[in-house]
Formats: structure tokens, sequence, C-alpha cells
């Protein structure tokens, strides 16, 4: 069986089954009106001290957030209608108290489930879990978590924040859960706590008891339900060789990137939001090589103001203390719903109107950006990038926006870093074709294979029946890169690269000897790369490299990185 | 009773901690605290309530407060409403 995984690490340990309370299990009519108004006043008071009680002390146990999540649930709780709405269920239904509450509760998160937002949308599980709480306060039961042994696994449909609050994270060896996705409650709690985690793992309820031996692996999300004593074995070796690995990979955080001949390359992070700054410093990025800039637009009714702007990206350049930071300019197109932006569905919205083009067009919203990314690079080093061009025009369009930004804040006399740095992404292979002239009228280049894979091959990625085909080995694509990191040096322009090829140690190894000069990828893969770049001789990567640009097929070329890959890393 | 129509002009409208701390400075008045959208009528002390009227940027509401200290409730939470920044 295989879940999505979310928190890496494997787990190896006894289910603990957290049994969830239908609401067919509960008696539904009472013959006492009064003697369930009672039970209900006293279940009220009861989970009131309990919420109290969370709040004071989850702080210091699980972070900020959750005192905050149990501020609203008390809120939930002392709320008119909720209450007043459980007791009329009670009179007029004559209903158990328990089942008025989860009447009750059901009916609130229905009602918020048909709101379209997501703030209201996370409020309608809290109400869910406020009433879980009152039906067990008057059932007497506790969430169940309480008695969990020692090296457990817990296994559950959802995992709510009053059921994270009531466990002892110490006995916890894994989480696996039905629902959810990466940003589940179960999921962040689990990556918060270094708690080993799957999600999705659908009818997993139904398959497992409380006792059974169970395995799986945080990272590929592969599980073994009762598994023999071989993969337990096996887990076990491997859990061991991971963590050695990783303590190895800690000697690389502070240091900077060198091959055995002290040839030297930087490696950055991708970010896509504020929160993100951490995970890259603690995996040692020497600088963010793609902060995008998305999220600020989306899931919204209007665009985001300035001041707003300004706020997140002088955060991010104050939590980098100073490292180059490269901030993509809002990169979105007819594929992705903002529906404030009026932009019309296209039948082929990745050769449509996006990222550079929507900008180059709405160009007060474009300024919006600028002018916040300009305002905030007085507060570390700030790098602006353009995405999708395409052709000399549009950079140059670009940069004359920028500079009618800067003239605007120096007659408002606020400052920016003049020398501030623009490059651009090159994932059209017309702008690869083009990059010696482009050079030219940049300041840095990154590559960003998904795209240039993506077009170069005419591939839509997302397609399954031609996914074959995508692929990043492509000789085309290969000399694609290779022209753009000559054309990028011979103007004396850095080169990097942010997509996925960047941090994958077999694609890797090649770009550094094609003479990339950054890397950027997600920040759990840069201490790899670093420790691999240190096994490496830089006069062997170019070699190497040359061979592979006279290799003719993608199959020839996968083999050969593979094969060298596995001699330099030792693994 | 009195009562004012607002237009709603911050980003989040009526969501997230503006429409807890509208609930708790309406939890202080006596007055009963109505809000009404599109001729449905929510109670303003309940932060449920609140959230259900689903109310973002750009909505109408009509602010209603009806008791002793109704004057005081509406101007207050009038202003509140406008002072809304996030």
């Amino acid at each position: 069986m295989k879940a999505t995984a979310v928190s890496p690490g494997i787990a190896i340990g006894k289910v603990f089954l957290l049994k969830k309370i239908e609401v067919e299990s509960l008696q539904k009519y009472s013959d006492s009106m009064e003697k369930e108004l009672s039970i209900l006043e006293k279940a009220l008071e009861k989970s009131a001290f309990e919420l109290q009680e969370l709040i004071e002390t989850s702080g210091a146990k699980l972070g900020k957030d959750d005192a905050e999540i149990f501020q609203a649930h008390l809120m939930i709780l002392q709320d008119d209608e909720f209450v007043q709405t459980v007791r009329d269920h009670i009179e007029s239904e004559k209903l158990c108290a328990a089942y008025a509450v989860m009447k009750t509760a059901d009916e609130f998160y229905i009602q918020f489930m048909n709101i379209e937002d997501e703030y209201i949308r996370e409020r309608a599980a809290d109400v869910k879990d406020v009433g879980m709480r009152v039906v067990k306060s008057i059932l007497g039961t506790g969430t169940g978590l309480e008695a969990m042994p020692d090296g457990s696994v817990i296994v559950a449909r959802e995992l709510s924040p009053s059921d994270t609050a009531s466990m002892d994270s110490q006995k916890v060896c894994g989480i696996i859960t039905e629902g959810g996705g990466r940003t589940s409650h179960a999921a962040i709690i689990a990556r918060n706590l270094g708690i080993p985690a799957i999600v999705g793992a659908a009818g997993i309820t139904e398959q497992v008891e409380t006792g059974s031996f169970i395995v799986f692996d945080g990272e590929s999300g592969e599980v073994f339900i009762r598994p023999d004593e071989k993969i337990i074995q096996r887990y076990e070796k491997i859990k061991i060789s991971r963590e050695n690995y990783k303590k190895l990979l800690m000697q690389f955080k502070d240091k900077k990137t060198f091959t055995i001949d002290s040839h030297q390359v930087e490696l950055y992070a991708n970010i896509a939001s504020q929160n993100d700054t951490s995970a890259a410093l603690e995996n040692g990025a020497q600088g963010v090589g793609l902060f995008r800039t998305e999220f600020l637009y989306m899931n919204r009714d209007s665009e985001p103001s300035e001041e707003e702007q300004l706020e997140v990206y002088k955060k991010v350049l104050l939590n980098m203390k100073s490292k180059p930071v490269i901030i993509r300019t809002l990169d979105i197109g007819g594929d992705k719903d903002v529906p404030y932006l009026g932009l019309e569905k296209e039948d082929n919205p990745f050769l449509g109107f996006r990222a550079i083009r929507i900008c180059l067009e709405k160009k007060e919203m474009f300024k919006k950006q600028l002018r916040a990314i300009l305002r905030a690079s007085v507060f570390g080093r700030a790098r602006i990038m353009f995405p999708m061009i395409s052709c000399l025009e549009e950079l140059r369009a670009a940069k004359q926006i920028v500079s009618e930004c800067m003239q605007e804040l120096d007659k408002k006399s606020i400052e920016y870093d003049r020398s501030i740095q623009t490059g651009i992404m090159i994932e059209v292979p017309s702008a690869a074709v083009i990059s010696d002239i482009l050079a030219e009228e940049c300041d840095f280049f990154s590559i960003g294979t998904n795209d240039l894979i993506q077009y170069t091959t005419a591939v839509d990625r997302m397609n399954h029946k031609i996914s074959e085909l995508y692929n990043q080995y492509n000789p085309a694509v290969l000399r694609l890169i290779k022209t753009v990191i000559e054309n990028g040096h011979k103007k004396g322009i850095d080169v990097g690269m942010c997509g996925e090829a960047a941090g994958d140690e077999v694609m890797a190894y090649l770009l550094l000897g094609l003479g990339l000069d950054e890397f950027s990828m997600s920040p759990p893969c840069i201490l790899n790369i670093r420790r691999l770049f240190s096994l490496v001789g830089m006069n062997e990567a170019r070699n190497d490299a040359q061979k592979v640009l006279e290799m003719k097929d993608a199959q020839e070329i996968k083999k050969f990185l593979e094969e060298r890959n596995k001699k330099i890393a030792g693994k | 009773m009195k009562s004012i129509e607002i237009i709603l002009q911050n980003e989040t409208g009526l969501h997230a901690r503006p429409a807890s701390e509208f609930v708790k400075l309406a939890k202080s008045f006596e007055a009963k605290i109505t809000l009404v959208k599109g001729g449905k009528e929510y109670n303003g002390k309940s932060i449920l309530n609140v959230l259900g009227m689903g109310a973002g940027k750009g909505t109408q509401i009509e602010l209603r407060a009806e008791g002793k200290d109704e004057e005081a409730a509406l101007e207050r939470l009038s202003t509140l409403i406008k002072a809304f920044s996030e």
C-alpha cells in the first residue's frame, strides 16, 4: 500500500487505532429533557475548562498557532447560537444531549463548507472538533490518546488539534491518517515535531487494529501492515543508515560549496512563502534562488496591496540575513483560478496569456509588485527575476517599468537598492536560443527546467499518456542548457537553475560539469548536493559533461550519469 | 431600534480576525446586535453566525442594534468595521 508522504523518517511500531465516535452509535432519543439539559451544561463547563487549560499549556508544547486554534474553539463553545441550537434540538426533538451536539456541529459544518473561503472552511473543522470534545465529555471518554503506549503509530481517519494536543509526542513514532494532504493539521504537527507521517491512506483504519505491527516510510509513502520479520529488519537497517547519513550531511550545513579541486558554486533554496525561510536556512541554503510570489495573489478576492507585499518581501530578506534572494515576479496564467484578474479560460494556457505577458499588460498591478520589491530591497540583497521571457522586447519592456518605478520612488525620496540586479528565467526555447542577446541586457539567468523541457519537447508534463517523453536527459534540452550557460558566461553573467533538475543528484553532476554557477532547489536536497559536489573533481565533471553531449539518446545519457553517481556518491 | 448600511471595504471582509473582533465588541453591549445580509438575519454576538454569513470584501450589510445602549453599540461597531485594515 502507498500513501502520500508528508513528514520524512521511517516508523516501525505498533498501531494505536484512534476510533472516531459515529453519530449512528449514539442513543438518539431521551425520555427526560431536564436530564439532558443538565448533562449538556456540565459537559459545556468541563469542555470550557479543558480548553482554558489547553490555551495555557499548548503554547509551550506545540506552538503559538495551537493556542490560537483553541482560543477559536473556546469562542465556538461559548457561542450563543451554538449552545441555543443544541438546546433547541433537545427541547423540540427530545434528543439526547450527545446526539444533539453532534447534529448541531454537523449543521454548522455543512453551512461553513458551502462558503467559498478557505478560512471559513478551516473553521468548519473546528466546529466539528469542538462538538466532538463536548460529546466525549458527555460520554465520559477522553480522546483515546491518553492511554497510548510507548512506540505507537497513530492510525486515524483524521487528527484534529484537540487530538494532537492530548497526545504525548514522546510516545508517537509515526502518524497515518486516511484523509488530509500536505497542509492538513496532522501533517503540519508531524513535521513540526519531527515525527514520520503519511496521509491519504484510504481505508487503513479498516485494515488494522490496535497492537498490530506496522512499518511505513515517510519519504516514499510505502506502508506495510503486519510486516514479516524480513521487512522489519530491512527497514530497521534503512532507518539507521538514513539517520547516519543525515548526521553526515549536517557537517556540511554551514560550509560553502566546493568541489575537491576548489571550484565553487552556490546552492540556493526554492521557497514559496515567507514561512519557508527557516527550512532554507536549516538546510544550509546560501541564498534563495526562487521566491515564488504566486501565493500572495491566490485564494483571495482582490490583488495584494503594495504595503502587504512589502511586508512579506521585507520579512524574507531579513530572515535570509543579507544572503541573496531572487524574487520572481508574478508567474500565473489561465490554468490557475484567480477570479479578480478576470482571465479568460484558454484552450492552451501554457502557450497563452500568462506570467510576464499578463504583467506587462496589467501594468499597475506589476508596478505595485515591483515597488514593493524595490522598497524591501534596503533590508537585504534582493534580486528581481522575470518569468517566461521569450524575446528581447519583453525584457526591455519589463526593465523599462522597473526604471519607472525607481523614478516614482525617487520623487517621493523613498530608499531602495540602486544597484539591484534584474535577471530572467530561461524557460522558453526561444529565450535559450537568443540567450547571447538577452545576456547583454540583464544581470543573471536562471534556467527553469520544468517548462524548458515541456516547451522544447512539446510534452505536457501533466499528461500521463506521454510522460515517458518528458525527460530531463533529452539531448535537445541538454544542448539548450549548455548554450545558455556558455552565452551567459561569455557576457560575464552568472547562470543558475531553479527547476527540479538542480536538486536531482544525478542531473546536478552534469550541470556542474556544464559550468552552472548556482543551483536552486527545494531545501531538503541542498546538503545532499553539497556533499556530492565535495567528492567531485571539476576536470572529471567537465569531461563527463562533454561525453554526455556527444551521446545520442536520453536512455544512454541517463544510464551513464546514474552509474557515475553511484561511483561518486558511494551509496 | 437603530440601523446603518455598511459596505465591507477591508480585504478579508467579516472573516478571520475581523469577525472575532466584531463579535467580542458586540458582546460587550446589552443591545441585541443583528447583521442583515441579502434579507437574512444573523446574530451579531455569535461567531458562528457572523462567519456563516460569508461576508467578503464588497458585501453590503445592514447593522442593527436594539436595546438600551443601541446608539453607542451602533457607533462603536460601525467604526470598528470601517477601521479593519486586513
